[in-house]
């Protein structure tokens, strides 16, 4: 067992693990108090809206609350479980001294409180009275009768004792405490919520089954309550500020036998310490709390479907209005449909333009819950709804970074891979209303639009965008405003064929579109080269949604063709967290 | 939550208590704690319930996303054809498991998991599910020429010279030899694109 007098003062009754189980403890306090906040997005948007003054760098960090999220949950993991290991040796060497099975320094500390007027040290009081399998070693029987000789008072006579030394076995003990002691019970129950918390948070269950994670993850309220009342029973002990002024560890150490017979060494006082978790995470609980009825409140405002748009490939839009939404491009909501489900919220992009008079969601199809929303839609049925058989939807938000930076440049390069593009559209509406309302005073000059995909089937309805917005541009006279560029990545020889028979024809045989879809990846080379020498002497941006790879092939590009000088043309990147 | 497998989810929690069970395991063990043995005991089943469930099985809709190295211990699995099949079986054997470990203090955590997992796979056992291993698809060879059995026996049909100046792409001319060389039902030309 430890040294009692080796820790800074505290004179706790320390066995190593002792001190290695408090230190995660300490970090736990912490990091259970971060890990509430990134959660609350009400909050976050609050800050990001008052950090207005702060460049869009600063608060696209608030943008990745989830990765912080997650993160701060590893670090929960890793110190539950440095926390536990140095608590099981903890606690069996503290039974053990108990039941006589260590050295007599310990097991004399832990005899501490049997006495009156003596407050304990060791937590594990009671002693589990077993039969005896065989005679203990001589070792042990000796310390005790070395005791006895000393003149500490006794309790039981020697033969007695004898037999109760022999007769303790440790696991019972061991349990028994985890099982009486509040913090044995609150430990176990709540690292078992961690673990089904961290277990149905995998990727595979959160993208595959999402109604378990969401469900499972409640938990953690138990969780947060569990923590909270861990340490009220106070059985991490130290000597009384008082109790240290008449004795001293460092002197009285090797004196045990003496201890309450010479002045110099009292008996030793213990208390407990003081629970501390809850002064860290109460705060943190509140404002989850407030977020919470915010999210409450947020959903019984009303909110109208004017209209319900069922797209081909599983696909329907919904726009909506609510009384005081202000959205800017490339935000998202959380919506609700309590129809369907009363507890899941689920983000969608949106893909209406701020200039419009209503909101609009695009969704697809592909689980539970949408599916759901598809039927209470009436999207299964071919005859026209009426507007009082609509769902009542709740919308919270708009959350996200707006994307601004778009209209800060002359020249923009958007990059849209799969469902990545769907942001862009709210983009594209958004840039087409200002060049109608106000052409002179808007900065963007041209866009060059790319999008990738494997097929279009998903995204037709951006497709019947585009188609638009080409209607328009032309009668407009502005037909080069706008250049887009579609790859379809995911050919194959069939399809190879009906393309190559209908090369000539005037419109894509795609997408319906003056401009010919393209086939496979985009050679970003030539594109950068292409659009360097269109526009030279010019800062041109880059934006892109879609995967990591990809971001770093344009990231690379971009510097690569920006010129080195002042002036010439510079490629800046911007990767967009939609 | 009518599409949810509760295979994958149970399959998720047994391969966590595997590793508790193990690191309880090392604890009780290396710590030399009274009654050690359990530990080691715990140690030994929790490496077999890892092994056992690290290979995923294959969901019944969409697409299942392989554990890395996760073959090798599918052949293994496979093998016990019903016995690693059948959940209610792998429920039983879970809970059987994780009763020695529930008798040191150590490894209860371990315990408590695993009896949680047997009650998901009961669950999924129940409705129905079945372990089915991910097998490897065949790679398909590109079927060059599959359809040609022999050379063609007579030339290519041409057209008249004038139709050859101006070109009109076709798809797929792997026609084979056709009944006649000047008899043609589609018009073909020599560019192939």
């Amino acid at each position: 067992m430890g040294n009692w007098a080796v820790n800074e003062g505290l004179s706790i009754f320390v066995i190593s693990a002792l001190a290695l189980a408090r230190a995660p403890a300490a970090c736990l306090n912490f990091n259970c108090m971060l890990i509430l906040l990134p959660v609350c997005r009400n909050l976050l948007s609050f800050l990001r809206g008052s950090s207005a003054c702060c460049s869009t760098r600063v608060r696209r960090q608030l943008d990745r609350n989830l990765t912080f999220h997650k993160m701060v949950a590893w670090m929960i993991a890793l110190h539950t479980a440095i926390h536990t290991i140095a608590h099981l040796f903890n606690v069996e060497w503290c039974v053990n001294a108990r039941v006589n099975n260590s050295d007599p320094y310990s097991i004399a500390l832990s005899e501490l409180g049997d006495r009156p007027n003596e407050t304990y040290l060791n937590f594990a009081r009671k002693r589990i009275k077993m039969f005896s399998r065989s005679l203990s070693s001589s070792m042990r029987m000796c310390a005790c009768e070395a005791w006895s000789n000393s003149g500490l008072p006794v309790t039981m006579p020697t033969s007695q004792r004898k037999l109760r030394t022999q007769s303790n076995k440790n696991p019972e003990g061991g349990l028994y405490l985890a099982v009486t002691l509040l913090a044995g019970i609150t430990g176990v129950v709540i690292t078992l919520c961690l673990i089904l918390i961290i277990t149905s948070s995998t990727k595979t269950i959160r993208r595959s089954y999402f109604e378990v994670f969401w469900y499972t993850h409640h938990l953690f309220v138990i969780f947060f309550i569990g923590l909270a009342i861990h340490g009220a029973e106070r059985i991490v002990r130290g000597q009384t500020a008082k109790s240290l002024k008449e004795h001293n560890p460092m002197e009285c150490e090797n004196k045990i036998s003496e201890w309450g017979k010479i002045q110099k060494c009292p008996i030793p006082q213990f208390a407990g310490n003081p629970p501390m978790t809850w002064k860290w995470i109460v705060g943190p609980m509140f404002l989850y709390l407030c977020e919470r009825l915010v999210r409450f409140w947020r959903s019984q405002q009303k909110v109208v479907i004017t209209k319900v748009v069922t797209h081909p490939f599983k696909t329907i839009e919904l726009q909506m209005k609510k009384k005081g939404f202000k959205m800017e491009v490339g935000q998202y909501i959380f919506v609700k449909c309590p129809k369907v489900s009363k507890l899941e919220w689920h983000p969608f992009t949106l893909t209406s333009a701020p200039e419009e008079d209503f909101f609009s969601i695009h969704i697809r199809i592909v689980g539970d819950w949408t599916e759901g929303l598809f039927n209470a839609c009436g999207c299964d049925k071919q005859e026209f709804q009426d507007a009082w058989k609509l769902p009542k939807i709740a919308v919270d938000g708009p959350f996200g970074t707006a994307s601004e930076d778009v209209f800060s440049y002359e020249v923009v390069m958007l990059v849209g891979a799969g469902i990545g593009v769907t942001p862009f559209a709210s983009i594209l509406k958004s840039v087409w209303y200002k060049y109608c309302n106000n052409a002179t005073n808007l900065k963007l000059k041209k866009i060059h639009f790319y999008w990738l995909c494997r097929d279009t089937h998903a995204f037709e309805w951006f497709a019947d965008l585009l188609q638009l917005l080409e209607s328009q541009m032309q009668e407009s006279n502005n037909a080069g405003f706008l250049s887009y560029n579609i790859y379809l990545t995911g050919w194959d020889e069939s399809q190879a064929n009906h393309f190559a028979v209908h090369h000539d024809e005037e419109k894509d045989v795609i997408t319906g579109l003056k401009q010919k879809t393209l086939y496979g990846r985009p050679n970003w080379d030539n594109e950068f080269k292409t659009i360097a020498s269109q526009h030279p002497n010019t800062r041109i941006g880059v934006f892109l949604c879609g995967p990591e790879a990809l971001a770093e092939t344009l990231s690379k590009q971009s510097i690569s063709n920006s010129e080195s000088g002042p002036r010439g043309v510079h490629f800046i990147f911007n990767k967009e967290n939609f | 939550m009518g599409q949810i497998e509760w295979a994958m989810w149970a399959n998720e929690q047994a391969l966590a208590s595997g590793l508790i069970l193990i690191t309880g395991g090392i604890v009780a063990t290396a710590g030399h704690f009274t009654q050690w043995y359990f530990g080691a005991y715990s140690i030994v089943a929790g490496v077999f319930v890892c092994l056992l469930e690290y290979p995923r099985g294959k969901r019944k809709k969409g697409s299942t996303m392989e554990r890395c190295g996760q073959k090798y211990m599918t052949a293994v699995v496979k093998l016990f054809g019903p016995l690693t099949r059948n959940y209610y079986i792998r429920a039983i054997l879970h809970l059987l498991l994780s009763v020695p470990a529930g008798f040191l203090l150590a490894t209860i955590l371990g315990t408590a998991c695993l009896a949680i997992a047997s009650g998901i796979y009961l669950l999924a056992a129940v409705r129905g599910e079945q372990w089915t291993p991910i097998e490897p698809k065949p790679r398909e060879r590109p079927h060059v020429g599959g359809t040609i059995k022999q050379p063609p026996s007579n030339p290519p049909p041409r057209p008249p010279a004038e139709a050859r100046k101006k070109p009109s792409e076709e798809a797929e001319a792997a026609e084979g030899p056709s009944a006649g060389p000047q008899d043609n039902p589609i018009p073909v030309t020599d560019e192939i694109v």
